[in-house]
């Protein structure tokens, strides 16, 4: 198991932003975090990274305490956001050693070296990151959050900037990490497709509550819905009283 | 603490002044202007002396101190606003970098660019103006040595103040070297001053810096007990100033402001 959440929850005064959320991200899992805006998906990734501390709760990646050893937890997770760009002010090889130190990464030449032909970033090494496109923004996202060949990665909507050609090179690729290093992946996006195509297993997550869990591809139809986004659409506008069963 | 992430931090910083005029000018421009401006203004002060009293090292060799401690201290706390200007918190910490091992590349930084500053100050002021420092011997070390460590406490402070307050906040601490400049004695003994700004410059480090090169240059016995309250009192502010950030930074993390920091402020 990569990241163990148990009991998290955050609230601010009287507003609850994530209660009681559990749940597992196994090796190669891609589990993916859904729900409305302002549903806690944000808050539950910023709680895993650290940025954020819970209420109550606990969380393990890699088995690490995340409260007790924040540093040696955090060295096994790395994400990426569109909200969480990279100093534009940086060229792209010199974010990837810049994070490669902080990381503490050995061999760190070479890593950047990997990295930059693995996301087709060789053309652009020497580009300030500001003046990226966004998908080449999001690959240069990508290759800093993978610089540490993390046992977690957490993936804040990672295609929500990219064209449809691009996103579904993004998936493949992403896909394509979790049978090569063995990680976890705990990934938001509003697009059901993508979900339904890249993730093994989802968290529906409304009011900082987890309402439902289960195989996108099996849980519309155990809920008397036609597709994952009417389901998505009907939680979102009708919250349910009590949490459904678990079908995960 | 681990070295490869200081490291990173001053790595950052050294390919962010490498790569823009806009950064490194500054770090030698304003204090070369400044020993240039004094310069002159010394030089006319001597001649309305008449030989009677040399304002040389007692001016210029402040303003260099001076200017020196506000290189240092914004040594520190530009390195910091540099993740402030690009939204880098986020990215920053949900690394495994530690509060201290942050702290500690913000202040090697500002020693590299702070040394620069001084190297062309020390250059100027000697070369073109006449100023010697061997008029305060070793002494110098120990004096510098103060003004480092409250350089290195006010920025730190001024650090988590931003964080504290929000990105728009920068604007107050870019004035506090200028604020407490009155209570310190830069250029005048501190008894000039009234009974209660007395009492505030006793709790600033700089104080026993100027009041002792002051005493040096006339010749007098200097107090080495003096410029020991001084050290121990920059030691403790920096003490202070650390504990103070990592204080704001785990109120950051447990109000979300860290989080949201991107935004414009939460204050």
């Amino acid at each position: 198991m990569v990241l163990s959440v148990c009991g998290l929850c955050k609230s601010y005064s009287a507003l609850v932003a994530a209660e009681d959320v559990s749940f597992q991200v196994h090796r190669r899992e891609v589990v993916g975090l859904l729900g409305p805006n302002g549903a806690g998906k944000t808050t539950t990734i910023n709680m895993i990274l650290g940025v954020l501390s819970p209420t109550a709760g606990s969380i393990r990646i890699g088995g690490i305490d995340l409260a007790r050893e924040r540093a040696r937890a955090l060295a096994h997770a790395n994400f990426s956001a569109v909200y969480a760009s990279l100093p534009g002010n940086l060229t792209v090889t010199q974010n990837l050693r810049f994070f490669g130190l902080v990381y503490g990464i050995p061999e760190l030449g070479r890593r950047v070296g990997e990295l930059l032909q693995q996301f087709d970033l060789e053309r652009l090494r020497d580009t300030k990151c500001g003046l990226l496109s966004s998908g080449e923004q999001t690959r240069v996202a990508l290759a800093k959050a993978v610089l540490n060949r993390p046992r977690l990665l957490l993936l804040d909507e990672p295609t929500a900037s990219l064209d449809p050609a691009a996103a579904q090179t993004t998936r493949a690729r992403i896909r394509g990490l979790t049978m090569e290093t063995g990680c976890g992946i705990l990934w938001t996006s509003h697009n059901m497709y993508e979900v339904e195509e890249v993730c093994d297993r989802v968290l529906f997550l409304s009011h900082g509550r987890i309402l439902l869990e289960g195989d996108p591809r099996q849980l519309p139809r155990e809920h008397g819905a036609a597709t994952l986004e009417e389901l998505f659409i009907r939680l979102a506008r009708e919250p349910l009283a009590e949490p459904l069963e678990r079908a995960g | 603490m681990r070295a490869k992430p200081v490291a990173g931090i001053l790595l950052r910083q050294f390919y962010l002044i490498r790569g823009s005029p806009v950064r490194s000018l500054p770090m030698f421009a304003w204090v070369a202007i400044d020993i240039v401006v004094w310069g002159f203004i010394t030089r006319y002060l001597n001649s309305m002396a008449a030989g009677r009293f040399n304002y040389v090292p007692s001016l210029l060799g402040a303003v260099l101190m001076w200017d020196f401690f506000t290189r240092i201290m914004q040594g520190v706390s530009t390195a910091f606003l540099e993740d402030v200007w690009s939204r880098n918190f986020l990215n920053l910490f949900a690394t495994p970098l530690t509060i201290s091992e942050y702290i500690l590349g913000l202040v090697i930084t500002s020693v590299a660019t702070s040394t620069v500053g001084l190297a062309v100050m020390l250059v100027l002021a000697t070369a073109v103006f006449g100023l010697s420092f061997f008029s305060l011997g070793a002494l110098l070390v120990p004096f510098l040595l103060v003004l480092f460590g409250f350089g290195i406490a006010l920025g730190v402070l001024a650090s988590a103040l931003v964080l504290r307050l929000g990105p728009a906040s920068e604007w107050l601490v870019w004035p506090l070297p200028a604020l407490l400049s009155p209570f310190v004695g830069v250029f005048y003994p501190l008894s000039t001053l009234p009974r209660w700004m007395q009492d505030v410059g006793h709790l600033l480090p700089p104080s026993y810096v100027f009041e002792g090169m002051r005493t040096v240059l006339a010749g007098q016995p200097f107090s080495a007990g003096r410029l020991l309250l001084g050290a121990a009192i920059a030691a403790l502010d920096i003490l202070l100033a650390g504990c103070f950030f990592a204080r704001v930074f785990r109120y950051a993390v447990r109000t979300g402001l860290l989080a949201r920091y991107s935004a414009e402020s939460a204050a």
